[in-house]
């Protein structure tokens, strides 16, 4: 067999930007002058829109995380030409205290069990108290963001190097950190989601939270991952020879979590409304109040059913522009479910969507696009030191 | 010795190559010469390689498909006519047909039918499965295929079927053995080992043995101790005693004054002449109510009162017999004073409130008014 000479992967980094990106500031900018001019007239509402934002960037930055840890410790390959994508893509959390200092600052408009004169005289509260308290919350928060931006660092410190060195052993040492990072993955994502979002009632709980935010991550994070990544191929940013083969798994998995979601979803609601007792159910009668009706319907047909018939044939998870459109219909319906999860605390009877709302979508899809521009600048959009890149060049279905 | 007379026997040429590449590279030029009758053989699966044999899209995705939908429907149809028309049962307050409790059961169906039943398609209807006489069965080839070789096999009966031609091509493309593979016609006529006395014998074998296993495990087993935890649990079963009550009972009486679901309070308790003048029978004698009372009547009443409730019991004296529910007295009373006699007992028969639903006692009712005109007929009944 030949070793030296078609060892080399052909990849060439092109210094222009991609055209997709072209009008990520812009987009950017437009989404955060409305954002602030929402904070101006109506602070509540744009703290409410806000914590959605938050929780839809977080999915996308932790769940690429999420899938460059499963990469090394599964040893998976085909994904290894698109892994810089999803590293770039968790440079999103980067960004979150940003975000949530503005939250944190009307945090009494938001987080009723803030308020002091509630907590006197709401014994759920108070005995919730020991956990549910400011101090406390930004405490955890600080620690969830100290352990995502370690392992963030390690993870792109070691594969950038890799780069340069085409060091095997920057595989091992990363697949270590991805090792420890999953659990930690595990804690801080479930605790994120009880803090920001399930504590948005603090009277109701569901022990499946935090899996039901995890899947929903998961799908976010991949639908951005692919996307992306069908783009820039097209775009020729990526190496050559990529062949349809390659994608193929990004749409199992986006099937695949599609499903999980559904099941987690369903099991929620199925146990919640079987036991029917009233500390749970209320959180879903709230969701059944006027207009809001129709949002808790819908999310069954744009989380489940749509993603589920777009992506069900084979021949569906190798189709590029079937991919695309799946994988943008997938991250509107983690946006959509995030937004039905914080919303109704908001506004109770009806739902509300007027320009704020447009501004914060306008804003979040910004700044993901602005993040990826800023984060992919002078840098290998394909990680050409891994060993398993020649590998995975080759792989086909 | 047998070389010869087997030679007339060829089934094919087979050859082993020593990986994926090369495989795929024989795989390509033996369909782009057009060979036919071909087949390729992996330890596991080669992903483009249907797409080099230009095998045609397998339908096992449909069938998967079907038979998914239809485990979905079996499973509403399973929940939604046992749950909510042949037993329907009041269950944490839900609605009889409460689709959210059925969905993991339909789930449930809906895999199970769908992967056991696209194995069973796949393997008895698509392979052909027991299928013990294939020729290249217990082949050196075969054997190398199912470890770590990659082979291909070309069979004679391809119209372009060639042995010098296909040996060579073989070899050219780097072929790391090759095998003429031969049928024996004795194996044609193989006859499954599955008839054979002793593995019938076997199988009822194994029917005892788990016979036997099953009724140790349930009713010995599980009385002998460490085994026995679920038998003695922190809990009061029926009937039990316990010290936790004063009365030394574990079960519990209802709360005074509970009404069970769907029933009333009964007001005229002791007081019959009060109920023959207060109660009135809320149902009209129409076919339907006739029927629900004949059918009660039938049950509950008759096996004392006789089919037409004239007494005459089918309980050969091992119970007294009642009267005639069509003296002029019965005939008499209102309808309330029989509702009564159901719902309390009277004298030794005893009350049918537990057995009988309101609408139920007041259904019997109707059918023996009906019993009763129907023995005392007047002419112009019938006119
Ligand atoms: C276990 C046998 C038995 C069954 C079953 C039974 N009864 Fe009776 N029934 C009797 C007996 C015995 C008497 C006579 C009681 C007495 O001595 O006053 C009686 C009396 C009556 C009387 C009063 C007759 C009279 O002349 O005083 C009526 C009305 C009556 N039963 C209706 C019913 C109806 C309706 C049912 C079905 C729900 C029913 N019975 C089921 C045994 C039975």
């Amino acid at each position: 067999m030949t070793t030296s000479s078609d060892n080399a992967v052909n990849y060439v980094r092109k210094t222009q930007n991609p055209k997709f990106l072209t009008l990520s500031l812009p987009i950017f900018a437009i989404g955060l002058l409305g954002l602030v001019a929402g904070f101006i007239v109506n602070p509540t509402q744009a703290s409410f829109n806000l914590v959605v934002i938050m929780a839809w960037l977080l999915s996308i930055g932790v769940g690429s995380m999420f899938f460059i840890g499963i990469e090394y410790l599964s040893g998976a390959v085909w994904s290894v030409p698109f892994r810089r994508i999803a590293e770039i893509n968790s440079s999103l959390i980067l960004i979150m205290p940003i975000l949530a200092i503005p939250i944190i600052l009307n945090i009494h408009s938001l987080y009723h069990w803030t308020h002091q004169d509630v907590l006197a005289t709401d014994e759920i509260l108070q005995r919730k108290s020991p956990y549910l308290n400011e101090t406390f919350f930004i405490i955890r928060n600080i620690i969830y963001y100290a352990v995502w931006v370690i392992f963030y660092f390690l993870l792109t410190y070691f594969s950038n190097k890799q780069d340069l060195t085409k060091d095997q052993q920057l595989t091992r040492r990363n697949t270590v950190v991805s090792a420890i990072f999953m659990p930690f993955f595990a804690l801080t994502l479930t605790f994120f989601a009880i803090d920001w979002l399930m504590s948005l009632e603090p009277h109701w709980y569901s022990t499946i939270f935090g899996v039901y935010y995890f899947s929903g991550t998961v799908l976010a994070a991949i639908s951005a991952f692919t996307y992306i990544s069908i783009k820039l191929n097209e775009e020729g940013y990526l190496v050559d020879n990529l062949k349809p083969d390659h994608f193929y798994s990004m749409g199992a998995l986006l099937f695949a979590f599609t499903n999980f979601w559904a099941y987690i979803a369903f099991s929620q609601f199925m146990l919640i409304w079987y036991a029917n007792l009233p500390e749970e159910t209320f959180w879903f009668i709230n969701r059944g109040v006027g207009s809001w009706l129709y949002m808790s319907i819908g999310i069954i047909f744009v989380k489940f059913i749509v993603p589920y018939i777009l992506l069900l044939p084979q021949p569906a998870k190798m189709n590029p522009s079937r991919l695309k459109f799946a994988s943008l219909w997938i991250l509107f319906a983690h946006y959509y479910d995030l937004f039905w999860i914080v919303m109704p605390t908001f506004s109770k009877e009806r739902l509300i969507f007027g320009w704020i709302e447009i501004a914060s979508v306008v804003f979040a899809v910004g700044t993901i696009m602005a993040i990826f521009l800023l984060f992919s600048k002078n840098r290998n959009l394909v990680p050409i030191g891994d060993p398993k890149l020649k590998r995975s060049l080759e792989f086909h279905l | 010795m047998e070389a010869n007379s087997l030679k007339s026997n060829l089934y094919g040429v087979s050859a082993i190559f020593s990986d994926t590449k090369k495989i795929a590279e024989i795989t390509h030029k033996v369909a782009e010469l057009g060979y036919k009758n071909y087949d390729v053989h992996s330890s596991f699966p080669i992903h483009n390689l249907p797409k080099k044999m230009k095998l045609k899209w397998s339908p096992l995705g449909y069938i998967a498909f079907v038979l998914g939908i239809s485990g979905a429907a079996f499973g509403l149809f399973l929940t939604w006519w046992t749950m909510s028309v042949d037993y329907p049962l009041i269950i944490g307050g839900k609605p009889w047909f409460s689709f959210p409790a059925f969905v993991p059961v339909l789930f449930e169906l809906t895999v199970l039918l769908a992967s056991v039943g696209t194995a069973i398609v796949m393997l008895f209807i698509i392979f052909k499965f027991p299928n013990p006489k294939h020729p290249l069965h217990d082949t050196e080839y075969m054997k190398r295929v199912s470890v770590d070789g990659f082979g291909i096999v070309i069979e004679a009966k391809d119209e372009k079927f060639d042995y010098e031609k296909i040996r060579s091509l073989f070899s050219e493309f780097g072929a790391e053995k090759i095998f003429d593979i031969y049928y024996s016609p004795e194996e044609l006529n193989y006859k499954p080992k599955v008839f054979e006395p002793k593995f019938i014998v076997f199988l009822i074998f194994l029917v005892v043995l788990t016979a036997f296993i099953g009724y140790f495990v349930n009713n010995k087993l599980f009385y002998m101790p460490p085994f026995d935890f679920m038998l003695y649990q922190f809990r009061v079963n029926p009937q039990e005693e316990s010290t936790l009550f004063a009365d030394g009972f574990a079960m519990r009486p209802p709360v005074k004054g509970t009404v069970a679901r769907g029933q009333s309070f009964y007001q005229f308790k002791g007081q019959p002449e009060e109920a023959a003048a207060n109660l009135i029978n809320p149902l009209l004698p129409t076919e339907q109510t006739l029927a629900l009372g004949q059918k009660k009547f039938n049950t509950f009443c008759s096996p004392c009162h006789g089919w037409r409730g004239e007494g005459d019991s089918r309980l050969n004296q091992q119970f007294p017999n009642p009267p005639s529910l069509h003296t002029d007295k019965v005939r008499n009373w209102t309808d309330g004073r029989i509702y009564h006699i159901i719902t309390e007992g009277q004298n030794i028969m005893p009350s049918y409130a537990s057995q009988l639903s309101e609408e139920e006692r007041w259904a019997i009712i109707l059918y023996i008014r009906a019993l009763q005109r129907s023995l005392n007929a007047k002419l112009e009944d019938v006119q």
